[in-house]
């Protein structure tokens, strides 16, 4: 694997996106950290910030490159290589440069302005890393399925959205329908449902914000503070990568190009 | 040699290769022929390992191609449009193959030589015109000396001097014993490179014999 997986690095290392992405997150967090006051305040800045742009990226990004990589795929897929060696590499050499980019961006600012790194700094290092492999995943499965480029590309987006907007509209609906009775459950159920969401909550935790969200959140982070409610997020965060990308798997397995 | 026995190929209702069997032997160049969709590229596909076959066998050397990828470490193949990270150099897709194949022993310096590539090896593979593009693609299906080699349209957008260097390259694979196979558009490349040509129609084999009797048959199917 690692024979392709180093020029797939070398080739998505060396385009302008993801040296584009690297700056983009350290103006972003040498930015907040400069002018926000508290770390608590940075860190939640800095997290809407990035799990709206990380999500954006990775399905973008993934499902335009396997796109545009197709007749580079049929040409790899025409050597004496197992196609399941095919697609980790490729997978990997697109997530791995965008995860670097994004750990070094907000890890690097991070260090120089407090010089070690607070469990709120980790969480959202670790969760971002997660989400770039999440919705890398989504992309390639997308990249697979839809042969058409732009009815890819709009699909990725559709389903950016519905992770970040539509996703959180429908359970504040449901929450606001459903008022008169306990929602602290399906709510939990909910947020395990949508990675984003589980990475916010993850963060939000470790500063303490969700102290602010009433009785809900006193529920939610007794859950995710729990033993049993780390275990259950991270198991759904690992299911959120594992998943997708082994429904990409077979369905590249099984494709015609 | 490659043997292909009873391929069928659907793509949901539309059936695309019917029942098509056919032999490709060693020293011999055979032109695969055809209107536009009449399955040529998916009988290639089929071969490469590209598109599973929904029935039938494809044998390369022995080896079932549908279920042993090794049997690709003695096949050549140049696509009719050659596309490949942008950011990656010449020399860095050469090498690249060179490692997935676990070989060194090759004639890829003669090829660049022969092809005349070595001004364009250190520039990144986005800045060379199609035809140098065409020409780095022909440098993978030849530098391991296959004894199959699939091409087609193998003279599309080679410069005259490149297109004739690509015929050479097709006589010397067929003197040293290589299956060759080529689709083309153009009669005269068929009639100067093919010893025999399959006609394929709507996935059937129509015609199948020296290039002089398909031609035949293509005038009385007129």
């Amino acid at each position: 694997m690692m024979r392709l997986l180093k020029y797939v690095l070398r080739d998505i290392s060396r385009g302008r996106w993801v040296l584009l992405y690297f700056l983009f997150f350290f103006a972003i967090t040498e930015g907040l950290l400069f002018f926000t006051a508290g770390e608590a305040k940075t860190i939640v800045g800095l997290m809407n910030v990035v799990f709206l742009l990380i999500p954006l990226a990775s399905i973008m990004f993934g499902t335009l490159h396997l796109h545009n990589s197709r007749d580079f795929i049929e040409l790899i897929l025409t050597q004496p290589v197992r196609r399941s060696t095919v697609f980790f590499s490729l997978y990997l050499g697109v997530s791995l440069p965008f995860v670097c980019s994004f750990l070094l961006g907000v890890g690097i600012p991070a260090l120089i302005h407090a010089a070690a790194f607070s469990p709120a700094i980790i969480t959202l290092l670790l969760t971002g890393a997660a989400l770039t492999f999440v919705f890398t995943s989504i992309a390639f499965y997308v990249g697979i399925v839809i042969n058409d480029k732009a009815a890819g590309m709009g699909l990725a987006f559709i389903l950016w959205l519905f992770f970040t907007v539509i996703y959180d509209g429908a359970l504040l609906a449901i929450t606001v329908m459903f008022q008169d009775y306990p929602m602290e459950q399906p709510t939990i159920a909910m947020v395990l449902l949508n990675p984003i969401d589980l990475a916010r909550i993850a963060v939000m935790l470790t500063v303490d914000y969700a102290a602010l969200m009433g009785y809900t959140g006193a529920v939610i982070q007794k859950f995710f503070g729990s033993g049993l409610g780390l275990m259950l997020s991270v198991t759904s965060l690992l299911l959120w990568i594992a998943i997708p990308f082994g429904i990409g798997l077979k369905s590249f397995n099984n494709k015609d190009w | 040699m490659i043997v292909i026995d009873h391929l069928t190929k659907r793509f949901g209702k539309q059936t695309v290769l019917n029942n098509v069997s056919l032999e490709f032997r060693p020293g011999t160049v055979t032109a695969v022929i055809g209107p536009n969709g009449s399955g040529k590229s998916t009988l290639m596909k089929c071969i490469l390992g590209l598109v599973k076959p929904t029935e039938g066998s494809v044998v390369i050397n022995g080896r079932n191609a549908l279920t042993d990828v090794r049997c690709h470490a003695d096949v050549g193949y140049m696509a009719q449009i050659a596309r490949y990270p942008d950011n990656l150099r010449a020399s860095e897709v050469i090498d690249m193959v060179k490692g997935l194949r676990e070989r060194t022993a090759d004639v890829s310096d003669t090829l660049i030589n022969a092809f005349d590539l070595k001004p364009h090896l250190n520039k990144p593979m986005r800045t060379l015109s199609g035809g140098t593009r065409q020409k780095v693609g022909a440098i993978i299906a030849l530098m391991f000396s296959p004894h199959s080699l699939l091409l087609d349209e193998p003279t599309a957008g080679l410069d005259p001097v490149a297109s004739q260097q690509m015929k050479d390259q097709i006589e010397a694979a067929k003197s040293r014993g290589a299956s060759v196979i080529i689709t083309s558009h153009i009669v005269a490349e068929i009639e100067e490179l093919a010893d025999r040509a399959v006609f394929l129609h709507e996935g059937m084999v129509i015609h199948e014999g020296s290039v002089s009797s398909v031609r035949e048959q293509l005038e009385v199917l007129r």
